[in-house]
């Protein structure tokens, strides 16, 4: 057994890292979020985020963001999934490697690609006028940025609800069909709910870090849509770190909040990033 | 047990890849019977129960049930119920919604299920255990839950898969039992699945011996225990001297030079041949009683005989009596006629396994 005093040897580099950018950065926001100017304390910065009118819009606008995101994630994943868990195993590896290929591409890099297939001139409107339809506007638009955190973000979805799904005893679904259940039945009665703890912990993955996004906002969104990320960041850089604070405390408490409510499932199941 | 044929399968074959697992396998089942697929592990028992219970189609052949082929019909519309081989009791269910999911697909009144989920728990022996999680159950109680919840479907048909392998031995004995009750109980055919041979005569009323994707031999347990048809079937069920003979003509075989009156015939004179003397059968004298004479190299005490090996003529003969003869004493050999089984050598390798008396 080790002694406290190995012990804490060994522990030591992480107790540093944890204290050094974790607790320290946590207690600053703290600190600046509940201080004044003059250096008092107050609950300004706090009532500020959440009643000035700006705010709220971008909570607004962050919040449906994030649902419409993880939504649209959910219903391409988890058929997506139920077909990957029927192929053969080899298959299953080679098509899960192609779908969280793009995880390891540079970010910027996805985001400008992004950008170059939705532009006003780029290709999506290249080939609707090619086929003789009328050009869309979507680029720097709502719909751009939803459009950017489902392809980013789907591989998180993916891979929880396979992971549950492909593990799913097959002599389950047998056993259901032997007792009369069709198909559908067998679907709603047994797959779905084996697979439920795959799907929250999907839906925490993606969720959670769509509500603190700024950067695929700030990507694709032309400037022109703030959500509450863009704002936090905005007033960090503006030298607003009060207010900033606050509204990034807030946020906080959204990104805590969501995560309890999908309880301890989401580590677990998206624990495994690879096959 | 009926004399009529209530599954029948004709022609079936069955390849995973380039292994054929099935090879043209006929086999009726006869309503309210008890009849076993016995043999060893990776013989195609499973996949046999597959087809019977629609989860594996087959590449060619037909299955008929009660005089319908049904060999393309899906699991859900057959009247057949499954004991799966590693129960597959739903894990998000408690005991009583696992009993009561088939009566729901067919959506009998939630009155009436809870009335027959009641009745079948307390013929398994677990009333009272409504609202457990299956997985908090030991293994037996969980292969009771499993035999309820395709009981209380009424199939005409109960298939059940190696249903006792998961459990202790002492667990295994209480619920042959306890199947041998259920199957009286239910009036219905059991079609069993098990590479255990004891278990197999004790349950059944018929016994398939499988080996190789192939039906050794079929009939009572009295029959193949008996009168095994060739050495892979007497070496399967249970120990048995299986020795190189010659048959000098019929009723006369000789065995390493001695002469054994028998009483099979039609096997032609000189011709050599199988034979198969079960443990039981071979009986010591004194050594001037017998030309075939040996000593005993081991001896070991289990319980209701004496197992003893006696090396005689070079091969060692395995030997159950209830009398002992200590090791190093001599002894004569000597078999009743009707004790003597003969049977026609595989001409091949291949063979071995595959062949089936013509
Ligand atoms: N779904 C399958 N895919 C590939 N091979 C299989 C499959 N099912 C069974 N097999 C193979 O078929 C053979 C017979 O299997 P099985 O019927 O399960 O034997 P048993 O139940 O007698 O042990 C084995 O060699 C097994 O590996
Ligand atoms: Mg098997």
């Amino acid at each position: 057994m080790l002694t406290n005093k190995k012990s804490l040897w060994l522990s030591g580099p992480y107790l540093v890292w944890i204290a050094g950018f974790i607790i320290l950065p946590l207690l600053t926001i703290f600190y600046y979020a509940f201080t004044n100017l003059q250096g008092g304390f107050t609950f300004e910065n706090i009532v500020g985020a959440v009643t000035d009118t700006a705010n709220i819009k971008a909570f607004g606008l962050t919040l449906l963001l994030a649902a419409a995101a993880t939504l649209i994630a959910l219903i391409l994943a988890y058929p997506l999934a139920i077909c990957l868990a029927k192929l053969g195993l080899k298959k299953q590896k080679v098509f899960i490697f192609l779908f969280i290929l793009p995880m390891w591409m540079n970010f910027m890099l996805q985001m400008v690609a992004i950008n170059v297939i939705l532009e006003d001139n780029g290709i999506i409107n290249y080939l609707l006028s090619a086929l003789g339809f009328e050009k869309i506007h979507i680029a720097n638009t709502f719909g751009a940025i939803l459009i950017g955190m489902v392809y980013d973000y789907f591989p998180f979805m993916l891979l929880p609800i396979y992971n549950t799904v492909s593990r799913i005893d097959g002599d389950l679904i047998n056993a259901s069909k032997d007792l009369g259940a069709g198909a559908i039945r067998t679907f709603f009665k047994i797959t779905f709910p084996l697979s439920f703890p795959g799907v929250i912990s999907g839906i925490t993955m993606v969720f959670v870090p769509a509500i603190s996004d700024f950067a695929i906002a700030e990507m694709l969104g032309g400037g022109k849509i703030m959500l509450v990320g863009n704002i936090v960041e905005m007033s960090f850089t503006k030298g607003h770190y009060y207010q900033g604070s606050g509204l990034a405390l807030i946020l906080m408490a959204f990104v805590v909040i969501s995560s309890l409510v999908s309880g301890g499932d989401a580590e677990a199941e998206g624990g495994a990033i690879l096959p | 047990m009926k004399n009529e044929k209530l599954i029948e399968l004709v022609g079936v074959t069955k390849s995973f890849g380039t292994e054929q697992v099935l090879k043209n396998l006929d086999l009726y089942i006869l309503d309210n019977e008890f009849i076993t697929l016995l043999g060893p592990s990776g013989c195609g028992k499973t996949t046999t129960l597959r087809i019977i219970g629609g989860f594996v189609t087959p590449d060619t052949g037909k299955l008929i049930f009660d005089g319908k082929d049904i060999t393309n019909l899906p699991p859900n519309k057959r009247q057949l119920n499954t004991v799966f081989q590693k129960y597959a009791l739903f894990p998000h269910m408690n005991v009583f919604d696992n009993i009561a999911f088939g009566l729901r697909i067919k959506n009998t009144p939630e009155s009436e299920i809870k009335k027959s989920v009641g009745e079948m728990l307390s013929m398994v022996g677990l009333s009272g255990y409504e609202n457990r999680s299956v997985v908090s159950l030991s293994g037996g109680q969980q292969q009771r839950i499993a035999i309820a919840r395709a009981l209380v479907n009424k199939p005409r048909v109960l298939l059940l898969d190696e249903p006792l392998g998961a459990l202790d031995f002492k667990m295994r004995q209480d619920m042959q039992y306890e199947l041998k009750n259920i199957h009286k109980q239910a009036g219905i055919t059991f079609i069993y699945v098990t590479h255990d041979q004891e278990e197999a005569l004790t349950l059944s009323d018929t016994i398939a011996v499988m080996n190789q994707g192939i039906i050794q031999q079929i009939g009572t347990p009295e029959d193949i225990y008996n009168e095994p048809k060739n050495a892979f079937v007497a070496d399967f069920i249970g120990d048995s001297n299986i020795i190189d003979g010659i048959m000098v003509k019929d009723c006369l075989v000789n065995i390493f030079g001695v002469n054994f009156p028998c009483v099979d015939t039609g096997f032609g004179n000189d011709k050599p041949v199988d034979v198969v003397i079960r443990p039981e059968d071979v009986i010591l004298t004194s050594p001037e009683k017998s030309d075939m004479k040996g000593t005993v190299t081991s001896l070991i005490f289990k319980g209701v005989h004496y197992e003893m090996e006696v090396m005689a003529r070079g091969y060692e003969w395995l030997v159950h009596s209830t009398k002992m003869e200590p090791v190093g004493s001599e002894v004569g050999i000597y078999v009743e006629p009707e004790n003597i089984q003969i049977m026609h050598k595989p001409r091949s390798e291949d063979e071995e396994a595959a062949s089936v008396d013509e």
